[in-house]
C-alpha cells in the first residue's frame, strides 16, 4: 500500500491509499480526487491527467517516456516536473508521493 | 451553400467504428446510407485518439490497431457504396412528413426515412487553451481551424503547437501571411518528419521564425489581438506581437448539437430500447457510445450488435410492405450478390 497526496491549486490536500500496480491516475479517479479528468481512461491519449510531481519525488517517479512527452504537448502550462499521472505506476517505493494538480486540465 | 437536397434512406451521424459497421448491416437489408462526420476521415475515436494502439477484444481478431480496424471496416462496407461527408457537423434534425430533414454546418441538407445517431462521445472539437479572456478573441483573432487561407493574408500569424496540424498550417500559411511565427514548448515535434524538415528549412532561410516556449497571456482589445506573452523553458518571458493566433492542442469530444435535437437525454447519453435501439423519437436510432440502456458497455463489440438489430427495425420503416427473411451471409446467394462476392 502506498499513500499518495494530491495537492489542489488552492493548497488543500487529499491523501489516498493506492495498491502497487495501479496508476496514480487510477488512485485519483477511484477516490474522486478533483481535477484529474482522465478522459481517455489511461491510454496516454488525452493529457487530462496532468500533474506536477513535487521536487523530492521526481527521481523516484522518473522521467516521462517518449510517448508521454509527446502527449504533454497537448497539456497546458507544462513544466519540468510535469507528468501524466496515468503513466506513473504505483510501487511501494512511492509511499508518501506528493503531486500537485494544475489550475486547469485541458 | 448548396440548395440541393440529398435524398436517401438513412443518414448515419458519426463515422466511428459503430457508424461504419451500421453501413454494412443496413446495406445487407438494402437500406442506402449517407455518413456524416465532423472529422476529416473515418474511424472516430479509433482513428483520432488511438490509431496506433492495439485493441484485443474484437471477436476473432486477436490484435488490431485503431487505424487497422478502421481501414478494415472501410474495406468491408465498400460494396454498399455509402456516401461520406467529412468535415461536416450535423446541426439540426427536423421531422418532416415522410421522415426527417438534417442540415449541417456547411448548409448541406438531407432528407431521409431513418436517422442513425452514432455520435460516440460527441463531436470532436479543438481544445481551447485555458488562457484568460481567450473567448473574446475567438473567430476574430484566435482560430482553431483554417477555413479560408485568404483571411490570413498580410497578417502576422502565430501558430502554437508541435503536432501535424501545427506544422501543416505553418507550411501552408507561410506563403500567405505577412509573417509567421511558430511557438512550441520543446524542440522535438510529434509530426511527420518531412513536415518537420520543411519547417526547419523555412526557419533556416529566414522565412518563418521558431520560438521555444508556451503562451501564458493574450494582449489586445475589442477582440483584436496585438500580441502574446510567451514563457521560455528557462522561465523568462517575452512579448510576441501578432494579429492572429492559431493554437493546435489536439481535439476533445463535446456532446455538441446532439443536445438540441429534442431527444430524451440521460447524463449526455441517449436512452434507447434494447430490441431496436430506437430513441424517444420513432425513426431515430442511437447506437454505440452515445446510447444508454440497462447493462450498457461502451465497447466496439456492443456497438456492432446494436447496429445489427437497429438495421432490422430501420428496414421495416424504409420498406413497410416487405417482409424480412432472416439470412446468413455464408449461405444466402442474395446477400452474397450485395456483397459483390457472387
Ligand atoms: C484510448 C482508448 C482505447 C479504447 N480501447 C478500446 C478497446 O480496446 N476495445 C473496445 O471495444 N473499445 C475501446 N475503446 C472505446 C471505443 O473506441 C469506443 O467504444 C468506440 O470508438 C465507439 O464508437 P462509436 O462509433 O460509437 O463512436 P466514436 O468512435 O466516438 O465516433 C463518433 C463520431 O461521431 C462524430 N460526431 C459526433 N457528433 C457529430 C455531429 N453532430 N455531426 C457530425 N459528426 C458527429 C464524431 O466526430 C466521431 O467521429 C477505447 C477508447 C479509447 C479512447
Ligand atoms: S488519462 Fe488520458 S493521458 Fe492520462
Amino acid at each position: 500500500m502506498a499513500r499518495i497526496t494530491f495537492i489542489q491549486p488552492d493548497g488543500s490536500e487529499n491523501a489516498v491509499d493506492a495498491e502497487p500496480g495501479m496508476t496514480v491516475m487510477e488512485a485519483a479517479v477511484k477516490n474522486s480526487v478533483r481535477g484529474i479528468a482522465a478522459e481517455c481512461g489511461g491510454a496516454c491519449s488525452c493529457a487530462t491527467c496532468h500533474v506536477y510531481v513535487e521536487e523530492e519525488w521526481r527521481e523516484a517517479t522518473g522521467e516521462p517516456e517518449a510517448m508521454e512527452e509527446d502527449m504533454l504537448d497537448f497539456a497546458f502550462d507544462v513544466r519540468p516536473e510535469s507528468r501524466l499521472s496515468c503513466q506513473i505506476r504505483v510501487t511501494d517505493e512511492l509511499d508518501g508521493l506528493r503531486v500537485r494538480i494544475p489550475e486547469k486540465q485541458f | 451553400m448548396s440548395v440541393d437536397v440529398i435524398k436517401t434512406d438513412a443518414v448515419i451521424i458519426g463515422a466511428g467504428p459503430v457508424g461504419l459497421f451500421a453501413v454494412f448491416e443496413l446495406g445487407l437489408l438494402d437500406v442506402k446510407a449517407h455518413v456524416i462526420d465532423i472529422l476529416d476521415r473515418p474511424g472516430g475515436q479509433c482513428a483520432e485518439l488511438y490509431p496506433e494502439k492495439p485493441i484485443y477484444d474484437i471477436p476473432a481478431i486477436p490484435i488490431v490497431t485503431g487505424q487497422q480496424l478502421t481501414d478494415q471496416l472501410m474495406e468491408q462496407i465498400e460494396p454498399f457504396g455509402a456516401e461520406y461527408h467529412f468535415n461536416e457537423r450535423v446541426d439540426t434534425i427536423e421531422k418532416i412528413e415522410d421522415g426527417f430533414r438534417l442540415v449541417t454546418d456547411c448548409g448541406t441538407q438531407f432528407e431521409c426515412k431513418v436517422v442513425v445517431i452514432a455520435a460516440g462521445g460527441g463531436s470532436f472539437t479543438p481544445k481551447r487553451p485555458p488562457l484568460p479572456g481567450i473567448e473574446a478573441y475567438e473567430d476574430t483573432s484566435v482560430f482553431y481551424s483554417v477555413r479560408k487561407m485568404d483571411a490570413f493574408k498580410d497578417k502576422d500569424v502565430l501558430i502554437v503547437g508541435g503536432g501535424d496540424s501545427a506544422l501543416d498550417w505553418t507550411l501552408n500559411l507561410q506563403p500567405v501571411a505577412k509573417s509567421l511565427t511558430l511557438v512550441h514548448r520543446r524542440s522535438e515535434f510529434r509530426a511527420a518528419p518531412a513536415s518537420v524538415q520543411k519547417m526547419m528549412d523555412l526557419v533556416d532561410s529566414g522565412n518563418i521564425s521558431f520560438k521555444l516556449g508556451q503562451v501564458t497571456t493574450l494582449h489586445g482589445d475589442n477582440g483584436q489581438l496585438t500580441g502574446v506573452t510567451v514563457k521560455s523553458p528557462d522561465g523568462s518571458t517575452f512579448e510576441q506581437p501578432t494579429d492572429i493566433m492559431l493554437p493546435f492542442f489536439g481535439l476533445t469530444m463535446k456532446l455538441g448539437p446532439v443536445a438540441n435535437w429534442g431527444l430524451n437525454l440521460e447524463e449526455n447519453l441517449i436512452p434507447v430500447d434494447t430490441a431496436k435501439f430506437e430513441t424517444s423519437e420513432k425513426g431515430i436510432f442511437a447506437i454505440g457510445d452515445i446510447n444508454t440502456y440497462p447493462g450498457k458497455l461502451k465497447l466496439i463489440l456492443s456497438g456492432f450488435h446494436e447496429g445489427a438489430l437497429m438495421a432490422q427495425a430501420a428496414h421495416r420503416i424504409v420498406y413497410p410492405d416487405k417482409k424480412l427473411i432472416f439470412q446468413y451471409t455464408t449461405s444466402s446467394s442474395n446477400l452474397q450478390k450485395k456483397l459483390g462476392v457472387k
